[in-house]
């Protein structure tokens, strides 16, 4: 396979993974937790596109309309509900009870769906793709996950820099006591960001399941995905996020390319060198 | 009826009891010294006052109503603010984003952007530098014009002169006169006892968790016997 | 998450735990008076004071008591019992055995490890290939199983320890994966679909099936009580009050001089050792090992990871409690599919939101129980001086 064919494809890809990651990352840039069922409810947002697809015959574009909206609800209550009482000086009650989480998830989808091998149709947009010079091919749904991986960025970005909620999130991140006396409810606010992290991991999920196949069981390595990016690029680096996606993207499509058992390995084998060598990411988050 | 009042208020940090029962008030339009030795329990008060400690809910009223089991955002929505000991500035937000992070969540009254730059004229200068990048008189200005936005009818000041130069403290508890002539309440938690004195109405003093004596500042009122007493133990 | 200070009442006998022979000596060994250690006559209005160190309760000697009729119940176990128990038993004996590492692992030295299945897959695919490839017998490649796992958790060590509290997590998770997908490439290790021990090197162990499934048995209950054995003496060595400490609070240890690092890396490296030998074992029980089984997140480390929060982290008897709680629960929903597991995982969370130090937590602060003592106790011997007692 021809070199800028690989790197455009691994490129693409990390526009996924990029996705999979905004989720992680924003959680643990203001919780300081992580949330290890965020595999499985990428998967569970996959879940919820297929019945919302199915019962009311629409397109999953257009189902994004109605997980989006109900992962940000489930976010902000999950949170609200369970998460926030795990928040204290031991990280082990956040770990533990989103692990419980993970595993009951998991298992739900399985008892529901049973073990069959999913995906979402989009018909002809699965295969359509852009002739570039050079006899270079470049899917078009690969390219509108990128994009949205951009735009979800930039969003996000924007958010986060622009917006009052956004500067509340980040002096809740800075120093929660002192943020409650600027008349902030931690509780509400850790709600809604979770709420948010979840709105984007729904539009991952569903992206995800249009561009592979799923099963109740994907969602650990999704985590794992997610995480791996987040890691190469920066712990709390948002564009380090994408940063971090693509190499893992490339990695992959490289590991590929060699045979397709060693896409994943490829991965791993990335991450693990970038962990050795620069343990803060490519792209260290400085003073933000 | 008191603005702000604290009846046999008790806190604890886990096992550690670190105030046994005091009663202090607050009236409205007056400033309050809160004085005391190191340890003996000034920021723990304040910080049960606005209720980043729980305690009891009859033990701190607001306007004659028990408060103290709210948590702290409910206390600055009820007019309550806090300059905390040692700034606390949120070190990932710029000089103005600190300052309007202060009236974002709360009603918008008469403090704005605008008045706080023109009480410290140099933050304008430094609106967009990080906070951390700022002298220590500077951050403090910043403390206080971000508690300040909140347009609270009570300002509670936590050790305002710590770590800074006396010129700049000078300057600080000037504009602070200000603030108390525009109407607004104050307690201040002191150390230079001269200083608060100077600055108040009224004064406490705490020793070991408790009040150890209590007075009006006027001139010659204040027995300096037994103050020194009441501040070391003696 | 500090311990609660056990009851003086249960712990007015001052005796060394388990050693009944020793008992005496020991105790002369470590009591002393006060008026022994040169007098500073700072507090003249103490009387001199004996006390000695002890560390047992009265609960943990009736404990050792029945543990002891237990055991020789257990042991006794295949004269009088058929195979069907016998294999239940030992199926429970290598869970414990792996639910008291990762709760030394996680409970006491904090680092959350979701990957220990590298370990316990590394030990199994071990021990196939040192009796296929090199004829080594199957018992002395338990052994070498567990050395195996030691040493190649040390490099691990090195790259996941770079990671804090959730991201150390999901970290081992990676390095898992990466032995599975590995093992998976090499052709002579079966490749993806697996592997199975010859009939030769099974027979080794023993030639007729029955004293053959006896000896494994018999593997698997040391194997438990040699872990449990050797997490209580880590726990009260002088490694295991450094840990201590550091779960309480890392920052203050460090500022005592206590080096976390060492002492993390230490446990980090017995665990895996331990966990090696107990994959080899339990895949030289099932005689059959693929990179999914082998490596399986599930059953090695989930439901392990389930035992332990129920039962309590951070306490010895918790992995009990919760293995024999697992085992129960099994048998019981056993008709219902992964219906358990969905039990387990909202039992895990409702403990960890309610009681955080899980059932034994909950029955040591009810009811003062403590069956394995970790921390030393001043004792005061009656009509001596005021009392102080130290951890
Ligand atoms: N977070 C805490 N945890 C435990 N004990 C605390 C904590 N904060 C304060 N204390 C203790 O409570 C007592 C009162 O402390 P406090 O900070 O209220 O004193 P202070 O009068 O403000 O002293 P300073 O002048 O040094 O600021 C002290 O003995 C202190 O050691
Ligand atoms: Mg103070």
């Amino acid at each position: 396979m021809n070199v800028m064919t690989i790197l455009i494809q691994g490129t693409l890809l990390g526009g996924l993974y990029a996705l999979f990651a905004i989720g992680l990352s924003l959680t643990f840039g203001i919780m300081r937790v992580v949330n290890i069922a965020h595999g499985d409810l990428i998967t569970l947002a996959a879940f919820a596109a297929l019945v919302v697809t199915d019962t009311l015959a629409i397109s999953p574009f257009v189902a994004l309309g109605v997980v989006v909206p109900l992962f940000f609800a489930l976010g902000y209550l999950l949170q609200r509900g369970l998460l926030n009482r795990t928040l204290g000086d031991s990280i082990l009650p956040p770990l533990l009870v989103t692990f419980g989480l993970s595993v009951i998830i998991q298992n739900v989808l399985l008892e529901v769906f049973g073990a069959n091998i999913r995906r979402l149709p989009v018909g002809n947009l699965e295969t359509a793709s852009l002739q570039l010079p050079a006899g270079i091919a470049i899917g078009v749904f690969p390219l509108i996950v990128f994009a949205a991986a951009l735009i979800c960025l930039g969003a996000l970005q924007y958010l986060l820099y622009r917006t009052r909620l956004g500067r509340a999130f980040r002096a809740t991140s800075d120093d929660p006591e002192t943020a409650e006396l600027m008349g902030i409810d931690n509780r509400h606010l850790y709600a809604l960001a979770m709420g948010i992290a979840l709105a984007f991991t729904a539009l991952a999920g569903v992206l995800f399941a249009i561009r592979t196949t799923f099963d109740p069981a994907s969602g650990p390595i999704r985590l794992i995905f997610a995480f791996e990016a987040v890691i190469i690029g920066g712990l709390g680096s948002l564009w380090g996020t994408l940063l971090g996606g693509v190499v893992l993207g490339i990695a992959q499509s490289i590991g590929a390319a060699i045979s397709l058992e060693w896409q994943i390995l490829a991965g791993h084998i990335a991450f693990m060198i970038i962990l050795v060598l620069k343990p803060d990411g490519l792209f260290p988050r400085t003073q933000d | 009826m008191s603005l702000l009042s604290t009846h046999g208020l008790c806190a604890h940090y886990g096992d550690f009891q670190a105030l046994f029962g005091v009663d202090v008030y607050i009236e409205r339009g007056e400033t309050v010294a809160v004085i005391g030795a190191n340890g003996a329990g000034k920021s723990t008060l304040l910080r049960a006052m606005i209720g980043l400690l729980p305690s009891a809910p009859a033990m701190v009223r607001l306007d004659g109503e028990p408060v103290g089991n709210l948590p702290a955002h409910d206390l600055v929505r009820r007019g309550v603010a806090l300059v905390p000991e040692g700034r606390r500035l949120f070190r990932s937000l710029s000089v103005e984003e600190n300052l309007r992070l202060g009236g974002d969540f709360l009603a918008p009254g008469a403090w704005t952007l605008p008045r706080v730059y023109e009480l410290f004229p140099r933050l304008a200068e430094r609106r967009d530098s990080p906070a951390t990048l700022l002298s220590g008189g500077e951050q403090q200005m910043v403390a206080i014009g971000r508690a300040l936005l909140s347009n609270p009818r009570v300002l509670l000041c936590d050790e305002l002169s710590l770590g800074l130069a006396p010129i700049i403290v000078r300057e600080i508890y000037a504009r602070l006169a200000t603030v108390a002539a525009s109407g607004t309440t104050l307690v201040i938690v002191e150390q230079d006892i001269s200083r608060a004195l100077e600055s108040a109405d009224r004064f406490y003093c705490m020793q070991k968790g408790r009040v150890s004596l209590a007075g009006a500042c006027g001139t010659v009122t204040v027995d300096r016997a037994a103050l020194t007493q009441a501040y070391f133990g003696l | 998450m500090s311990r609660l200070p056990e009851p003086t009442g249960s712990t007015g006998l001052p005796e060394q735990t388990h050693s009944a022979g020793s008992r005496t000596r020991s105790d002369q060994h470590e009591s002393a008076t006060s008026s022994d250690r040169g007098d500073q006559g700072d507090s003249p209005t103490l009387r001199p004071m004996s006390y000695r160190v002890a560390r047992s309760t009265r609960s943990s000697r009736l404990f050792s008591a029945a543990l002891g009729v237990l055991l020789i119940t257990l042991i006794s176990l295949p004269w009088w019992a058929d195979n069907g128990p016998m294999r239940l038993i030992a199926e429970m004996a290598y869970f414990l055995a792996l639910a008291q590492l990762w709760n030394l692992l996680a409970g006491y030295a904090g680092l959350v490890s979701v990957g220990q299945q590298a370990f316990v897959g590394l030990g199994g695919y071990t021990l196939f290939a040192l009796t296929d490839w090199y004829g080594v017998h199957p018992l002395w490649a338990l052994a070498l199983a567990g050395l195996m796992a030691a040493l190649v958790s040390v490099p691990v060590a090195l790259a996941v320890f770079r990671l804090r509290g959730a991201y150390f997590a999901v970290g081992t998770w990676v390095v898992a994966e990466i032995f599975q997908l590995f093992v998976a490439q090499v052709p002579r290790l079966g490749g993806g679909s697996g592997y199975s021990l010859t009939p030769a090197i099974v027979r080794s162990i023993a030639a007729d099936r029955g004293t053959r499934d006896q000896v494994l048995y018999w593997i698997a209950l040391a194997l438990a009580v040699a872990v449990t054995a050797a997490v209580y003496a880590v726990l009260r060595s002088r490694h295991g009050l450094a840990l201590t400490a550091i779960r309480d609070s890392e920052r203050a240890s460090r500022s005592l001089g206590v080096d976390t690092w060492r002492t993390k890396l230490f446990i980090y490296v017995v665990t895996a050792g331990c966990t090696g030998v107990i994959g080899a074992f339990i895949f030289l029980l099932k005689l059959r090992i693929s990179p999914a089984s082998g490596f399986d997140v599930n059953d090695w480390t989930v439901v392990v990871i389930f035992m332990v929060v129920i039962g309590g982290i951070g306490t010895m008897e918790g992995p009990i409690v919760g293995m024999l709680l697992y085992f129960g629960l099994r048998e019981w929903l056993a008709d219902y599919g992964s219906w358990y597991l969905i039990l387990l995982g909202a039992v895990a969370v409702v403990v960890m939101l309610r009681a955080q130090r899980g059932l034994w937590g909950w029955v040591e602060s009810r009811f003062g129980l403590s069956l394995f003592p970790i921390r030393r106790q001043l004792v005061i011997l009656p009509g001596t001086g005021q009392g102080e007692s130290r951890e």
